[in-house]
């Protein structure tokens, strides 16, 4: 591929970043990354990577878009409510890069569709916001070899990773086995979040993406951060693989995908349809 | 037209093999490249883009030379060129506005 004018230009600002150059961005333009959710964490990571010209961007979500999404959804607008988040996105992205493949799928992810969805891509990103989709996602990854790159947010903290499984590293089960308990752990329609740290969180989750597509830095498979908004603090852990892991482990039980189901109470006023509605 | 060379981009090792350095300077001399760019009317950093791209798609010791009128890119795209771990052979101004900026594509990372 021989990059004509106005891709030097519209990517030059990176094009001359040693490690990036015309093989980095040509590596960029090949790549295929699915993201699991338009919202708070999709959001962010999906500008930024449309941006930076990654060519085909896959976007799930189930969700239309309503106003309380707009405090830190920023692929939507006000006058994209009632459209849905893979509708609006894709609009979003196609506007900000025309060059950008966006593939959509507006339908929930299932055991039944999420294998023969992440077939298609090269990276995922997990911006979901419930444990059955997180879960699902992942166990999604481990079995088509995907590398995962997850993040999560709640009030003023968020969390990152990378699993790559099946380079050595841990999985999201290595960490925690089985979903919590519903009800448990609050969502944010719950317990609130800040929209900057959805857009910290989602922005680190497409840094990592690119830097895993590129091939440059220091990935973080084997490692966990946490944020902290309010004392603007990061810790950072190593993580490692769990041989009893019950995906990845030496005696794996789960064999194929699992439907978990979650019920949450809810302060909204829209009375949840499913016992899975994503929230984000 | 006041242009200050990097004399540090210019190849350095003068001591490198003789053979080589002697295939170098002939090729100075004779103006003997595999590839010529001609960038004028470019300005920074698309002058350091367009030859970067250029080179990638050379063979390891093609020689490619660039000519370039914009005066910023006389020091910055070898400077550039430099830090990317191509080899700067020559810089030299050809007529009143133009200059020649002659680079080896090299292996390296």
């Amino acid at each position: 591929m021989k990059f004509s004018e106005e891709q030097i230009h519209r990517y030059s600002r990176q094009m001359i970043l040693p490690g990036v150059g015309g093989k980095g961005q040509r590596k960029l333009s090949e790549a295929k990354v699915f993201i699991m959710g338009a919202g708070g964490l999709g959001s962010p990571a999906a500008i930024y990577l449309a941006a930076a010209g990654v060519g085909t961007i896959g976007l799930a979500d189930s969700d239309h878009v309503e106003i309380h999404n707009l405090q830190r959804q920023i692929l939507h607008r006000t006058c994209d409510i009632g459209l849905s988040k893979v509708e609006s996105g894709k609009k979003t992205l196609e506007s900000l890069n025309p060059e950008v493949k966006v593939q959509i799928y507006c339908e929930r992810v299932t055991s039944a569709n999420i294998q023969r969805i992440v077939e298609g891509y090269d990276l995922v990103l997990d911006g979901s916001d419930n444990f059955p989709t997180r879960f699902l996602v992942n166990d999604a990854c481990y079995f088509g070899r995907k590398t995962l790159i997850s993040g999560a947010i709640l009030r003023y903290d968020g969390q990152l990773s990378t699993f790559k499984p099946h380079a050595g590293g841990p999985c999201y089960r290595c960490l925690c086995p089985e979903p919590p308990p519903p009800g448990l752990v609050p969502s944010c329609q719950e317990a609130g979040v800040l929209g900057a740290v959805a857009g910290i969180i989602g922005l680190f989750q497409a840094n990592e993406a690119l830097k895993e597509i590129l091939g440059i830095g220091q990935s973080m498979a084997g490692r966990f951060l946490l944020f902290n908004a309010l004392n603007l603090s990061f810790t950072e852990m190593k993580i490692q693989k769990n041989p009893e892991c019950p995906l990845c482990g030496e005696n794996p039980t789960i064999k194929e995908l699992i439907d978990y189901t979650q019920s949450c109470s809810t302060r909204d006023t829209t009375p949840l349809q499913t016992s899975t509605k994503t929230c984000d | 037209m006041d242009i200050v060379l990097d004399k540090d981009v210019l190849k350095e090792n003068k001591d490198g093999l003789q053979a080589d350095e002697e295939e170098i300077e002939r090729k100075i001399r004779a103006q003997e490249v595999d590839k010529e760019l001609n960038l004028k009317g470019k300005v920074c950093p698309y002058t350091f883009i367009e030859s970067m791209l250029a080179l990638e798609e050379m063979k390891i010791g093609e020689v490619l030379r660039v000519i370039v009128d914009f005066p910023p890119a006389v020091c910055d795209v070898p400077k550039s060129l430099k830090n990317e771990g191509y080899e700067i052979l020559d810089v030299r101004p050809v007529n009143k506005t133009d200059w020649a900026i002659l680079v080896k594509n090299t292996e390296f990372k």
